[in-house]
């Protein structure tokens, strides 16, 4: 039940709308939900995904390469350098809250740096990474 | 030294306000801000001719260094937006690209002429790292203009630009 409401969260953002904006805690809950009830999310190993060279881009080769190794700073695109808000809630509290939003950026840059798409879980774990830090 | 600055007010007088105010196209989709915008300027269509977007928005797999793909129906909304929007004629011609290669609109002769007299270190700077990077210097790129006056360029304290 609580898979099938997240699905619907993401497929059907109008629905829901502006007003019911998710918090980053309940974003994360649900993708950990995803990755089944026993999942519990790690902010380690969110940290160590984040860091990790993944090889598959040059100059993408990182989730850090462009939003620093610190997600409370702002970024820069390594490529076209235009600025990039951080990505912890704590320093930009717009981040995280819209589902459809999140789903489209995990889906774009997992394609582009991790060259798949990434698991509920290692979603979960990211957004326990830059939620809590470590 | 004076001829020389007044020769220059006035020819950037007689380029006409037009030339630096590149304001979006009120046809603007919302995609277009939300998916070229996010990565970088959503660069004023009349930048580049039609074909030249037709060719950048049919290889967006392959878009300079990035993974860029969209939806079908949202390329192709984007591409019409572009296409149809596009600049004409001289300002927006470049010199010939090989096979495989996408045209830049940092090749264009107006970029060119416009950015003729900045120099090798501006360029090479940190804090503006690509010449596609028109808001490092340009402060109200983001807003469609691109007023002298509005100039701030980095490693140029207090010097807005050259002529100033």
């Amino acid at each position: 039940m609580q898979r099938s409401l997240f699905l619907m969260a993401l497929m059907s953002p109008a629905a829901f709308g502006p007003a019911m904006a998710d918090t980053p805690r309940q974003l994360g809950e649900a993708y950990s939900a995803a990755a089944g009830a026993a999942y519990q999310a790690s902010a380690r190993r969110g940290a160590d995904f984040y860091a990790r060279k993944f090889g598959v881009s040059e100059k993408l080769a990182s989730c850090a390469a462009c939003h620093t190794d610190q997600p409370a700073q702002s970024g820069q695109h390594v490529i076209t350098h235009k600025a990039i808000k951080p990505l912890a809630p704590n320093a930009n509290a717009e981040r995280f809250t819209d589902p459809a939003k999140v789903e489209k950026w995990f889906k774009r840059n997992c394609r582009e740096v991790v060259g798949r798409e990434c698991s509920p879980g290692e979603k979960a774990d990211f957004i326990a990474f830059v939620t809590e830090g470590r | 030294m004076k001829r020389a600055m007044l020769f220059f007010a006035l020819a950037a007088l007689s380029a006409g306000t037009r030339a630096d105010r590149l304001p979006m196209p009120a046809d603007a989709p919302p995609a277009f801000k939300a998916e070229c915008g996010s990565c970088h300027l959503a660069f004023p269509p009349a930048l580049l001719a039609a074909d030249d977007w037709r060719q950048i928005m049919g290889r967006l797999d392959k878009h300079y260094g990035d993974n860029a793909a969209l939806d079908e129906a949202t390329r192709r909304q984007l591409e019409d937006f572009l296409a149809k929007n596009a600049g004409t004629g001289r300002r927006v011609a470049r010199p010939a690209i090989l096979a495989g290669e996408l045209p830049r609109l940092t090749f264009t002769d107006r970029f060119r002429k416009k950015h003729d007299e900045v120099p090798a270190s501006t360029w090479q700077d940190q804090r503006v790292g690509s010449p596609a990077h028109c808001a490092a210097c340009h402060t109200q790129a983001e807003q469609g203009s691109y007023r002298e006056r509005e100039l701030r360029v980095p490693g140029m304290a207090g010097k807005r630009h050259d002529h100033d």
